[in-house]
């Protein structure tokens, strides 16, 4: 593998963990199961391009992306909380609802940003040689920031009542939490990063294809999961920490399995590959106990 | 002081498994006052303990509390004014966090949750000296997940947790029942302490006629969603368990069946 693929693997790992972050609040923290992704990252890649194109400031366009994102965790939630629809089936309506939304907003199914101006370019500067360096590297900042602002949120006051939120909604609302309310902003929180990471993706890709979303949940999911088993604790910056490197070690597997010639594995194999992946790190737990077991027996 | 006027509360109705359970029940309860309340499976203490805590919204009736109406107020909403401790070990708090996470989050029971930090060591200091008073231990073991603890110490912790704000009533609902007998001897004992320290109103759902009269002001039965006997007093004072099924045959001219309430 080139020096260049392998930061292509850690670019593109990098903004799943923005992902992948979004993903643990809903499923792990909120313990509200979530497929909204699927339409909210290929919405934020869809605001951004859009923007970008017609001409505003890529930072706008991010931000924009993220409220678009934080707007379609909200509907997941409230379609939850005010209608008592299911979680998945509310979360299901969303995703579905957004690809026309996407559509609309890019008015094709493709919008490519080749020559357009990105949140990268300052950094790069005329010639273009240096981007595979320095698009990691402004992504790896960005991921940074949003990994510490999630563990002083998760800390304070307002984040340990949204954690008892999903822990136990009953014990919550006995301490005086809202819990309507947390679920409500958790979500949009969630998808506002899953959002952001889709408007980073489409600036770092050349622009924006409206089928960019499928299996956005399935490899944030594994990121977690692959996290959770090789780092696990109970303390939230240790989990937000292993979720980062979960994203970033599951697409290094990924660009192994593809790179590695004599396997015989080509780009169309990538699904089949993260549902492998996911499905060794779900029993990975029991097989460590198992091994563990054997041992200790033997001694 | 609270005031329970007249409530109704009907599940499912219109259905075949219609079921009246609260009907028409009314009880006042002084400030300061720690009443017992008793009654066999199905005559609505649970869900009398609902209605008061706002988890369930009632058909009819008010509630209100130091002259507050609080009818139409949901859970969250009256946490300011009532704490709680369940009868499940696991329902009061969030196994998945430490004692401390746990503690903090009571610790801001019923008041605005911002962005300072959740655990602070004043706070720190705060929590351990009033686990010290459990004499368990635990004042060492503030890092640790609310799972490692044992039911008892769940409850014991659940109580401190209720009192660490002030409240107008504390709900206390079979906190006992999943207990063995010398834990539930040692929570019940905690019970009355904690009560006793910080003048509490308190009422205390319990499955056992015994324990009804040891402990708190005054007993109430209730029976078919009402309230059918109310003693306090003196009266209570000498009573036996005997003497309360007398006279609850007395003034319904039935018998109590329910072998828990007689054994317990």
């Amino acid at each position: 593998m080139t020096p260049i693929a392998l930061m292509g693997a850690f670019e593109i790992g990098l903004i799943f963990a923005l992902v992948a972050l979004g993903v643990l609040i809903s499923f792990r923290l909120l313990n509200f199961p979530d497929l909204t992704a699927d339409g909210s990252f290929p919405l934020g890649g869809a605001v951004a391009a859009t923007l970008i194109t017609g001409g505003h400031d890529p930072w706008f366009a991010c931000a924009m992306a993220v409220l678009a994102g934080a707007a379609s965790g909200w509907l997941t939630a409230w379609l939850n909380v005010r209608l008592n629809i299911l979680q998945l089936l509310a979360s299901i309506l969303v995703m579905i609802g957004l690809y026309s939304i996407n559509l609309r907003i890019m008015g094709a199914p493709n919008l490519p940003l080749i020559g357009s101006p990105t949140v990268f370019a300052p950094f790069i500067g005329e010639q273009f040689e240096r981007a595979w360096l320095v698009q990691p590297a402004v992504l790896a900042v960005i991921i940074v920031l949003a990994k510490l602002g999630m563990d002083f949120f998760f800390a304070s006051q307002a984040g340990l009542a949204m954690r008892a939120t999903g822990a136990n909604p009953r014990m919550a609302r006995a301490q005086g939490i809202a819990t309507d309310r947390m679920i409500l902003v958790g979500m949009a929180l969630s998808n506002a990063l899953i959002a952001f990471a889709g408007a980073l993706y489409v600036q770092t890709q050349g622009g924006a294809d409206v089928s960019m979303g499928v299996g956005t949940i399935v490899v944030g999911l594994a990121a977690v999961i692959i996290g959770e088993t090789l780092l696990p604790s109970r303390k939230l910056w240790v989990i937000t920490l292993a979720t980062v490197l979960g994203a970033l070690l599951y697409r290094l597997l990924i660009a192994l399995a593809l790179n590695a010639d004599f396997i015989g594995l080509k780009a169309q194999d990538l699904n089949l590959i993260t549902a492998v992946l996911v499905g060794f790190a779900l029993v990975l737990p029991k097989l460590k106990a198992k091994l563990f077991r054997k041992k200790g027996k033997k001694s | 002081m609270m005031e329970v006027r007249d409530l109704y509360k009907t599940f499912n109705p219109g259905t075949p498994i219609e079921n009246l359970v609260l009907r028409g029940l009314s009880l006042t309860i002084e400030s300061g006052q720690f009443i017992t309340v008793i009654g066999s499976n199905g005559a609505g203490k649970s869900t009398f303990l609902n209605a008061i805590s706002g988890d369930l919204q009632m058909d009819s009736g008010s509630i209100h509390i130091d002259g507050q109406d609080v009818t139409r107020l949901s859970a969250w909403q009256r946490a300011g004014m009532v704490a709680r401790v369940f009868q499940d070990p696991m329902a009061g708090t969030c196994e998945g966090l430490s004692i401390e996470e746990n503690m903090a989050l009571a610790w801001q029971r019923g008041k605005k949750r911002g962005f300072g930090r959740a655990v602070k060591n004043e706070q720190r200091a705060i929590f351990r000296e009033k686990l010290a008073t459990l004499e368990l231990g635990l004042e060492n073991r503030l890092g640790d997940r609310m799972d490692l603890l044992s039911g008892g110490q769940r409850q014991a912790v659940s109580l401190l947790m209720a009192s660490l704000q002030p409240s107008r009533l504390l709900l206390l609902d079979e906190h006992t029942a999943a207990l063995d007998p010398k834990t539930a001897a040692f929570v019940l004992q905690l019970t009355d302490r904690i009560v006793k320290e910080n003048n509490l109103t308190a009422l205390m759902v319990t499955h056992s006629m015994r324990q009804a009269l040891d402990h708190g002001h005054r007993t109430v039965m209730l029976h078919q969603g009402q309230v059918v006997l109310d003693v306090a007093g003196d009266e209570r004072h000498t009573m036996e368990v005997g003497d309360l099924l007398a006279m609850f045959e007395k003034t319904r001219g039935e018998k109590i069946d329910d072998d828990a309430l007689l054994l317990g």
